[in-house]
C-alpha cells in the first residue's frame, strides 16, 4: 500500500487529540491521592460516562479494524457478535449479576471470587486474567504500530548501540509512551475519561466514511445487490478457494445462511454453535466476567448506576454493526463494481519486491506461461492470480505498459487479501484532507485506549490480587499507590513484549477468540453455578476451572479448521476432528470448556464440603440475597424493564435482518 | 471526581469543529469527495456537538448534580 499522503490539516487534529488525553490526565493527576482513586476511580463516576466506557474498553483494534475485516469476510452474519453475544450478556450482567459484583464492595472480578470461594480460585483467575490482558493490549499496540508504520512518511532506522530499531519500533515505543504518561497521571479515571473521548471520536469520526462508502456504492440496496454476486462467486474476491459458492443472500442475510448449515454460509458455523457457542457461552463470559469492561461498572457512584451501565452501553452497541461491519460490506461490494476501481487491499509487498516483479513481467516470454507465473509468485512472495499474470505478461507484449501500469497490474493480481488493511483503504479512498486527519485520529484513538484499558484493569488486579494478597500485605496504602504506579509501567513494558509477539500473526481476531475461548469460556460456568447455587465449592469451583481451561487447550491441539496446517492453528498433538472454519473451531472448543468446567464444578461440589456458612455468602450467591428494591426509580427505569426493552429491540433487528 | 468530562470533549470537538469548516469554506484543490464538501457539513456537525457538550458542562458547573 502507498503511503497516505497527510496534510497539515490532519496532523494538527492529529495532535490536538494527543494533546488534550494527555491533558486529561494531567488535570486529573491531582484529584487522585490514594490506590482506590487510581485503581478503582473510588467508585465516584457519573452513569453515561461508564456506560460509553464500558462499550469503549472493547472498542480497540478487535472492533474497528477486526469487524471490517469480518463484515467483508462474513457479511452481515458477522452482527451476531452484537445481536445474538453481546447485547443479551450485557443486560443479564445489569439485571443478575451487577449486585452481587457491586454489592459485595469487591474491588475486582478475582477480589469477587475470593469472597466467594477462596484464593485458589481468586489466584488462578487473576494470573489468567493478567496474561489476557497483556495480550489483548499488546495485539491493540502491534496494530497501531504497523497502521503507522504504513502511513506515516517518516521512516526511521537507528542504530542503538546493539539494538536496531526500525520505523515500527519507534511508533511501538512512542505510542506506549503517550498511554503510560496519561494512565500515570489520572490512573483508572483517566483511561475511562480518554474512553469516553475515544467512543465520540470513533462515532464522529467513522460515519462520514460510512455514509460516503454508501453512497458511492449507490445505496443500502445497491450494495445488497453487489454483495449477491459476492456470495455466488466469492472467489473473484479471492474470500473463498476456487469452486466455492453460496446462496445469493450469504452476505446480505444474518440467520438463514447460518440456518442452512456449515457449508452454506461463509463463516462455517452451524446454528449449535452459533447460539450456544458464541451467543451464551463466549458472550457472557466476556460480557459478564471480564474485570476489563466489569471495571467500568464498578467505578459507578451508586448501585443503580453500576447497574445501569451495561444498560447504557446497551444501546449504541445495538447500532455499532452500521458503524464497524458495513464498512466491510461496503468493500466487498465495492469489488464487484468494475468501475470503481477498488480490490480489498493485499498483504504489503515491498517497493523492492514489486520492483523485482516488474523486471521479471518485462522480462517473460508470453509463450511460456508457467515460467513467468512462477517467476512473479517468487519476486513478490505471495499467492498470485495466474491467468490474470498471463494476461499482464500478454499486454505487455502486446505494446509496452509503463512500470507503474505493470505494478498496479500486479497489486490486482495478487491472490490474497490482508482484511485487517480493510477499513484503511476505505478511509483513504474517501476521506479528503481534513475528514482523514479525524478518521486516522479515531483509529489511533481506539488502539490506544485498547492499550489504557487493559493496563488499567491489569494494575488492578496485579496489585489487589497478587501483590496485596499473596507478597506483601498490610502495608499503608501510600504503598499500594505507588505500587499501583510500578505495575503500571511493568504492564506496558510486557504488552510492548506481546506486541512483538502479536506482529508474528495475521488476523487478530481470531488469535483474541481463542484466548479468549481457554481463559473465558470456563470462567462463566464458574460463576452461574458460583452466583446462584449455593453449594458451590472453593474446591469444585477452582478444580472445574481449571479443568475447563485445560480441557480448552487440549481441545486446541486436538482439532483444527479446514485448510490449516497442524501447529499454531491447532492440531498440533493429533487431528481428532476437522471444522469447517476457525470460528467454528473457537465456538466449539468455547462450548466444550463450559461443559467441562460445568460439569467438574457440580460434581466436586457435591462430593466437598461448603467452608462458607450462609451467612458468609449473603450478598455473593442470589437465594441468600435480598432482592434490591428500586422503588425510588419510575416503573419504566427499573433495570428488568429496561433490560427487557432493549431485548425487543435487539431481537426486531435480528428479524429484520433475517 | 473533579473534572466534568464534558470540558474536555466539548473543548475539542469545538477545536476540531472550527478546525475542518475553516477547512471546508477555503476548500484548498483535492478536498472534496464524491462531489460533496464534506469538511464543511461534517465540520459544521462536530462544532454544534461541541458546543452543546459546553453548553451542557457550563449549566452542569452552575448545578451540581446531588451526591
Amino acid at each position: 500500500m502507498e503511503p497516505i499522503h497527510l496534510h497539515k490539516i490532519d496532523y494538527t487534529i492529529l495532535v490536538a487529540y494527543v494533546g488534550f488525553v494527555i491533558g486529561i490526565g494531567w488535570m486529573l493527576a491531582r484529584y487522585v491521592k490514594t490506590s482506590s482513586d487510581f485503581l478503582t476511580s473510588a467508585r465516584s463516576i457519573p452513569t453515561w460516562v461508564t456506560g460509553l466506557a464500558f462499550i469503549s474498553a472493547n472498542l480497540g483494534a478487535l472492533e474497528l479494524v477486526g469487524m471490517a475485516a469480518s463484515g467483508a469476510k462474513y457479511g452481515i452474519s458477522t452482527a451476531h457478535f452484537y445481536w445474538v453475544g453481546a447485547i443479551p450478556a450485557m443486560i443479564f450482567l445489569a439485571v443478575f449479576m451487577m449486585p452481587f459484583y457491586y454489592g459485595s464492595k469487591a474491588r475486582s472480578v478475582p477480589e469477587y471470587l475470593k469472597m466467594r470461594f477462596d484464593e485458589r480460585v481468586r489466584a488462578l483467575n487473576s494470573i489468567a486474567f493478567a496474561v489476557m490482558t497483556i495480550f489483548a493490549s499488546g495485539i491493540s499496540m502491534n496494530a497501531l504500530a504497523k497502521l503507522l508504520t504504513n502511513l506515516l512518511p517518516w521512516q526511521f532506522d537507528l542504530n542503538a548501540g546493539i539494538a536496531h530499531l526500525g520505523s515500527y519500533d519507534v511508533y511501538l515505543w512512542i505510542c506506549s509512551g503517550v498511554v503510560l504518561i496519561y494512565v500515570l497521571k489520572g490512573g483508572l479515571t483517566s483511561a475511562i475519561y480518554t474512553e469516553v473521548l475515544q467512543f465520540f471520536m470513533i462515532v464522529l469520526g467513522f460515519a462520514p466514511v460510512v455514509y460516503l462508502g454508501l453512497k458511492d456504492v449507490g445505496g443500502w440496496h445497491s450494495m445488497n445487490h453487489a454483495l449477491q454476486a459476492v456470495a455466488t462467486n466469492p472467489a473473484a474476491l479471492y474470500l473463498k478457494p476456487a469452486g466455492v459458492t453460496y446462496a445469493p443472500d450469504a452476505w446480505t442475510s444474518a440467520w438463514q445462511p447460518v440456518l442452512a448449515g456449515p457449508a452454506h454460509n461463509p463463516m462455517g458455523v452451524d446454528i449449535f454453535a452459533m447460539v450456544f457457542g458464541l451467543g451464551f457461552v463466549l458472550s457472557f463470559g466476556y460480557w459478564c466476567t471480564n474485570f476489563l469492561v466489569v471495571q467500568r461498572a464498578m467505578a459507578a457512584k451508586n448501585m443503580a448506576a453500576a447497574r445501569n451501565t451495561p444498560l447504557v452501553a446497551a444501546v449504541p452497541k445495538m447500532l455499532f454493526p452500521f458503524l464497524v461491519i458495513v464498512p466491510g460490506m461496503i468493500a466487498a461490494a465495492l469489488c464487484t463494481l468494475p468501475d470503481k476501481n477498488y480490490r480489498i487491499p493485499p498483504p504489503i509487498v515491498s517497493p523492492a519486491a514489486y520492483a523485482r516483479a516488474v523486471d521479471v513481467v518485462k522480462a517473460a516470454n508470453p509463450a511460456d506461461d508457467t515460467a513467468a507465473v512462477t517467476a512473479v509468485v517468487d519476486a513478490l512472495g505471495v499467492k498470485m492470480d495466474a491467468e490474470k499474470i498471463n494476461s499482464l505478461v500478454a499486454a505487455n507484449a502486446a505494446g509496452k505498459l509503463s512500470d507503474e501500469q505493470i505494478k498496479q497490474g500486479l497489486y490486482n493480481s495478487i491472490a490474497e487479501n490482508d482484511y485487517d488493511g480493510v477499513i484503511l483503504s476505505l478511509v483513504k479512498k474517501y476521506c479528503p484532507p481534513g475528514l482523514m486527519g479525524l478518521a486516522l485520529t479515531a483509529l489511533l484513538a481506539s488502539f490506544m485506549s485498547g492499550m489504557a484499558g487493559n493496563v488499567t484493569a491489569f494494575n488492578t488486579v496485579f496489585t489487589y490480587d497478587l501483590y496485596q494478597a499473596y507478597f506483601v500485605k498490610g502495608k499503608s496504602d501510600r504503598h499500594y499507590f505507588l505500587t499501583g504506579k510500578v505495575i503500571t509501567v511493568v504492564g506496558i513494558v510486557l504488552s510492548i513484549a506481546a506486541a512483538y509477539f502479536a506482529s508474528r500473526y495475521n488476523n487478530c481476531m481470531d488469535i483474541i477468540q481463542l484466548v479468549f475461548g481457554f481463559v473465558n469460556a470456563p470462567l462463566f460456568a464458574t460463576f452461574l453455578l458460583g452466583m446462584f447455587w449455593k453449594r458451590t465449592t472453593g474446591t469444585g469451583a477452582f478444580l472445574g476451572l481449571f479443568g475447563g481451561i485445560g480441557s480448552s487447550a487440549l481441545f486446541h491441539a486436538l482439532t483444527i479448521a479446514q485448510g490449516n496446517v497442524p501447529g499454531i492453528k491447532g492440531g498440533y498433538i493429533k487431528v481428532l476432528q476437522v471444522f469447517p472454519s476457525e470460528m467454528a473451531q473457537n465456538f466449539w472448543l468455547a462450548t466444550f470448556a463450559f461443559i467441562v468446567c460445568f460439569t467438574l464444578t457440580l460434581v466436586i461440589s457435591l462430593a466437598t464440603e461448603s467452608k462458607k456458612t450462609d451467612e458468609e455468602l449473603k450478598g455473593l450467591v442470589y437465594s441468600l440475597t435480598p432482592k434490591i428494591k428500586s422503588d425510588n426509580l419510575p416503573f419504566f427505569l427499573q433495570p428488568g424493564v429496561v433490560g427487557i426493552v432493549l431485548l425487543i429491540a435487539c431481537a426486531i433487528l435480528n428479524i429484520i435482518f433475517w | 471526581m473533579g473534572l466534568d468530562i464534558r470540558w474536555p470533549i466539548g473543548l475539542m470537538f469545538t477545536l476540531i469543529g472550527v478546525l475542518l469548516t475553516g477547512y471546508g469554506v477555503v476548500k484548498p484543490a483535492g478536498s472534496v469527495s464524491l462531489d460533496i464538501n464534506i469538511n464543511l457539513v461534517w465540520g459544521i456537525v462536530l462544532l454544534v456537538f461541541g458546543v452543546l457538550m459546553l453548553v451542557g458542562a457550563v449549566r452542569g458547573g452552575k448545578n451540581p448534580p446531588p451526591a
